[in-house]
């Protein structure tokens, strides 16, 4: 989604996600990975009591992609999504959940208490977008959450990947959900990375929430958000000495480089005592 | 690739289904007025059955399984000690999970309005004006 314009600016999900779109759910290998990954990814965040089979609603379940990572690992599944042409394509791969066809915008349909959680990975923006005139997306984002906390039992999580467009919709989208009831907030995986940054609204529906802390996310060692900026005792007069950079190819300058793409979230060697040595003349 | 395949909505789904309409105070439970239902093999997992039971209002199973006309054996009140009972797990296992309704429509008890189900998915969209 880095390259070309945003889906939701195209056309309205029911209209966007139509055969040839939906066709790609099962004959992309690259989109069926990145969609395994990040439901995986979810449902850890969800954080589910261990062997228990549990009752979860996908919602935006589409082809039914992220439901299989839930059917594998144990759990029953009912899914939402707006896109029949999706929900066709659900029903040729025979996936284990009941499905709906429903907008998300208009408010949940399911009896209090009924989930022990909610997932939903890829769908949250395209509340953020008014499709029709009578669309008002703070409203339809209100009625959706305040509906999804209803059906949530006490204490249970729903955790949202989502591609936001800018800050003020990630605003839009908190401050609506916290107006429902909701505690939580936001976990960003490897936000050092322009690709693999994943950001994951993880919301505690009631429960006491001492006890839920927000999970860390991958890829960050330090404080995700400092609430404050450090103390520092000189004043910055503009002349702020630059460390020195490591020169090119030594073995300072190439574990630098290492732990760079490490928070990156990239796939490196780890450090030995041969890191950035040379080879003997003798090879 | 295209072969019909017969998707399905369960009793335990409409167990938890409640009607959205605007204005609607009490729309649980959706009436089921059925035209295609099918029986479908499922694996029998008793635990979640018995971990759903607590969470489902029995008589409305019982009324939806008679409004199918698959309510078999099931007994009209819960038993008590159902974790244990085999035999009426089995039976509850068929009701919630393997009977289901491909064609027909769910009806707003409060309202009437109907949400039709077509391949086995019910469609819930709403028109603007009862959102």
């Amino acid at each position: 989604m880095a390259s070309g314009k945003r889906p939701e600016h195209q056309a309205p999900p029911e209209i966007f996600y139509d055969e040839v779109e939906a066709r790609k759910y099962t004959s992309n290998s690259r989109m069926i990975e990145i969609q395994e990954q990040m439901s995986e990814r979810a449902i850890e965040l969800l954080a589910l009591p261990e062997d228990t089979p549990c009752l979860i609603l996908d919602l935006g379940c589409g082809s039914g992609l992220s439901g299989e990572s839930l059917t594998e690992q144990g759990h029953i599944w009912m899914g939402i999504d707006i896109s029949s042409h999706m929900l066709d394509i659900a029903l040729e791969r025979e996936v284990e959940g009941d499905v709906f066809l429903s907008d998300m915008g208009q408010g949940m349909f399911f009896r209090p208490g009924t989930f022990d959680g909610a997932m939903s990975i890829s769908a949250l923006q395209w509340l953020c977008n008014a499709d029709k005139k009578s669309h008002s997306p703070p409203k339809r984002l209100y009625r959706f959450f305040s509906t999804l906390y209803s059906s949530l039992k006490r204490g249970s999580r729903a955790v949202f990947q989502f591609y936001p467009e800018n800050s003020s919709q990630i605003e839009m989208i908190t401050t609506q959900a916290m107006k429902a009831g909701f505690g939580g907030g936001l976990v960003v995986d490897y936000p050092n990375s322009t690709k693999a940054k994943k950001m994951f609204l993880c919301l505690f529906a009631g429960g006491s929430t001492t006890q839920q802390t927000l999970p860390k996310g991958l890829g960050t060692d330090t404080k995700m958000f400092p609430s404050q900026v450090s103390y520092s005792e000189s004043r910055g007069n503009g002349k702020r000495k630059r460390e020195r950079k490591s020169v090119k190819k030594s073995r300072d300058w190439i574990l630098e480089k290492k732990e760079r793409r490490r928070r990156q979230g990239r796939d490196v060697r780890p450090d030995s005592k041969f890191t950035g040595r040379r080879r003997t003349g003798k090879f | 690739m295209f072969l019909t395949v017969f998707r399905r909505m369960k009793l335990l789904t409409h167990n938890m289904l409640t009607s959205h309409v605007k204005g609607v105070t009490n729309g649980y439970p959706l009436n089921i007025e059925a035209k295609d239902v099918r029986v479908q093999e499922v694996d029998f997992n008793p635990e979640f059955i018995a971990r759903m039971i607590p969470k489902m209002e029995y008589e409305v199973l019982v009324q939806a399984a008679q409004s199918v006309g698959h309510l078999g054996n099931l007994p009209p009140e819960l038993v008590t000690d159902y974790e244990n009972n085999d035999e009426f797990l089995k039976e509850a296992h068929r009701v919630m999970m393997m009977v289901e309704v491909v064609e027909g429509s769910l009806v707003c008890p409060e309202s009437g309005r109907k949400f039709p189900i077509s391949n086995g998915i019910p469609n819930m969209l709403l028109n603007e004006d009862e959102v």
